[in-house]
């Protein structure tokens, strides 16, 4: 096993997700199973070739400076779970 | 124990492009809360950000007016946190392959020029801005400035002191605004700073645990809070206890910084490249195409006032450290031909006036033509530099020309010799015991005689001309 369910239970708290006990132990197999996957992609030898972040050998897509009409103050709130306003409602977050 | 300081600076700037860094909102201070949104600056599932090419080219101009190399490709990562500023839970931002970096600039310390290194400059966006209710556990959230492209220019630990460190800021402050790519206010947090600070014993080499300050929004805040910071770290030390790695929060009012430690684990940012933006090539045709679009740099532009103008480097030091100043002292000297006068006028008088009503040149109510004016009338002898220093206050009260002012008070020079010529008589025959004592050898009394010519005028006769008659009319 490469990942506990320690660092499942982890990564999980940090995408705010909350998981039963039964979970953490079914999704620690099933990402063990991926990282096994990724150690087979590891006995391929890639030495020479530079790292890549995209699979698609597209570079520099830009956009102009040009403003585009913004969708609105109401539309932008519709989707909000709360609102008061002008302004998105949220639980108070002090740091 | 004597102990040195360790500080290194991390600046956001904000850009002044026209529409945001991945969509075409506006970026436009001060609109009506959410109303420059759309679904990518609002984080909505399944929109595409595009990268604005101006934001890459302005991040380029700082790169190469602070010698960074400019990195040939380079790409953007999310880094993965979750508030309630950041709508998607990840701030679009660069990590291990930043536009650029080793850069430096120079700072004059007691007189001698310091190098300070530059780690990196990257692009990214800024976040929302949350307002927090008084009254109920509630904030409210104004995505406007969500997706605003910034840069952010991250030093090496090489300040020794706040005052370096102002000094590193106030130069870099200075770049940024000469290369019109960020207008460089504080207060509305254009340009936003955060420290990273630590002590350690005189000699030692490694460096000591640091802490983070933050929320400082003017130079004076940021040298305060780190004076505080040293005083406090040196403090814990001295006392047996220990520095701990922590955010502070500097607040102004108290003038002293608060912990922000956070219940939560430490930040685990998860960096990783973002599968939306694809890779940026910079090529040298590109960065020869910026390097030319360069304007002149506030440091250049000094050189060139010292060597030009043949004004000392302390008045091209403060008429450069604005670029809308220097502009203004350009426009002058180039109407008046007179740049050491000018120079004097600029940071005298304009100065004062605008320091006191704290305003800014570009608002000055004395324009460079009625001061450019106004020293051609000093120097034709149509005015006396002490008529001037009297009309000036009123041209910049009333921002009238000094032709106008002048007029309007009758103040204009006596130049008539027949007529000074009477004035001076009446002085020398009311005054014989001085006339004896200054023929008798007594040359100081000649001040007297152009003291009583200038009262007797109402400091309106030409200088020059009642010192010359004062001469031959004293001679005897």
């Amino acid at each position: 096993m490469k990942l506990s369910s320690k660092e499942v239970e982890y990564v999980a708290r940090l995408a705010r997700l909350e998981i039963t006990d039964n979970e953490t132990e079914k999704f620690t197999a099933q990402l063990n199973d991926i990282l096994g996957y990724i150690d087979k992609l590891n006995e391929l030898d890639t030495t020479g070739v530079a790292p890549m972040s995209h699979a698609i050998a597209v570079t520099n897509a830009f956009r102009e400076d040009k403003i585009i009409d913004s969708i609105g103050t109401d539309k932008s709130l519709a989707n909000a779970p709360d609102g008061r306003g002008e302004f998105f409602r949220v639980p108070k977050v002090i740091d | 124990m004597e102990f040195e300081t360790v500080i290194g600076l991390e600046v956001h700037a904000q850009l002044l492009t026209d529409t945001k860094i991945f969509c075409g909102c506006s970026t436009k201070f001060g609109g009506a809360p959410n109303s420059h949104t759309c679904p990518v600056c609002l984080g909505l599932p399944g929109v595409l950000p595009v990268l604005n090419k101006k934001v890459v080219e302005f991040a380029m101009k700082m790169s190469l007016a602070t010698n960074c190399v400019i990195n040939k490709s380079c790409s953007f990562a999310r880094k993965n946190y979750f508030y309630p500023d950041l709508p998607k839970g990840y701030q679009i931002s660069q990590f291990a392959y930043p536009l650029s970096e080793h850069g430096y600039i120079f700072l004059d310390v007691d007189g001698a020029q310091k190098k300070i290194g530059l780690t990196r400059i990257h692009m990214e966006e800024d976040a929302g801005k949350l307002m927090h209710d008084e009254h109920n556990p509630v904030s409210y959230v104004d995505l406007n400035r969500a997706g605003v492209p910034l840069i952010e220019i991250v030093s090496e630990p090489d300040m020794r002191s706040p005052s370096e460190a102002a000094d590193y800021l106030k130069r870099l402050h200075e770049i940024l605004v000469y290369l019109e790519i960020c207008d460089g206010n504080m207060e509305e947090g254009s340009f936003r700073c955060d420290a990273n600070v630590s002590i350690r014993p005189m000699g030692q080499k490694e460096y000591g645990t640091r802490a983070e300050l933050k929320n400082m929004n003017s130079f004076r805040n940021v040298q305060r809070a780190l004076e505080y910071e040293i005083k406090r770290q040196q403090y814990l030390v001295e006392c047996g206890g220990k520095v701990v790695q922590e955010t502070r929060l500097w607040d102004d009012a108290s003038g002293v910084s608060i912990s922000m430690r956070s219940k939560e684990e430490a930040h685990d940012y998860r960096y990783f490249p973002d599968p939306d933006l694809v890779p940026i090539l910079v090529d040298d045709a590109w960065v020869e195409k910026i390097r030319r679009e360069l304007p002149e740099l506030p440091l250049a532009k000094r050189e060139r006032f010292i060597k030009d103008y043949q004004i000392p480097e302390y008045d091209a030091g403060v008429l450069t450290a604005d670029k809308a100043l220097s502009q203004y002292y350009e426009e002058v000297v180039k109407l008046c031909g007179k740049p050491k006068q000018a120079s004097n006028w600029v940071m005298g008088d304009v100065l004062r006036f605008l320091n006191e009503d704290k305003r800014d040149i570009r608002k000055c109510p004395i324009t460079a033509v009625a001061l450019a004016d106004m020293i051609s009338l000093i120097e034709a002898g149509k005015i006396s530099g002490k008529m001037a220093k009297d009309i000036i206050p009123d041209m910049y009260k009333t921002g009238l020309s000094p032709q106008k002012i002048i007029e309007e008070k009758g103040l204009v020079q006596i130049t008539d010799e027949g007529e000074l010529i009477k004035t001076l008589t009446a002085i020398i025959e009311s005054n014989p015991g001085q006339v004896a004592d200054y023929r008798g050898g007594k040359e100081k009394l000649f001040g007297f005689f152009v003291g009583q010519a200038m009262k007797a005028t109402q400091g309106k006769a030409n200088p020059q001309l009642v010192n010359d008659l004062l001469k031959k009319m004293l001679a005897g």
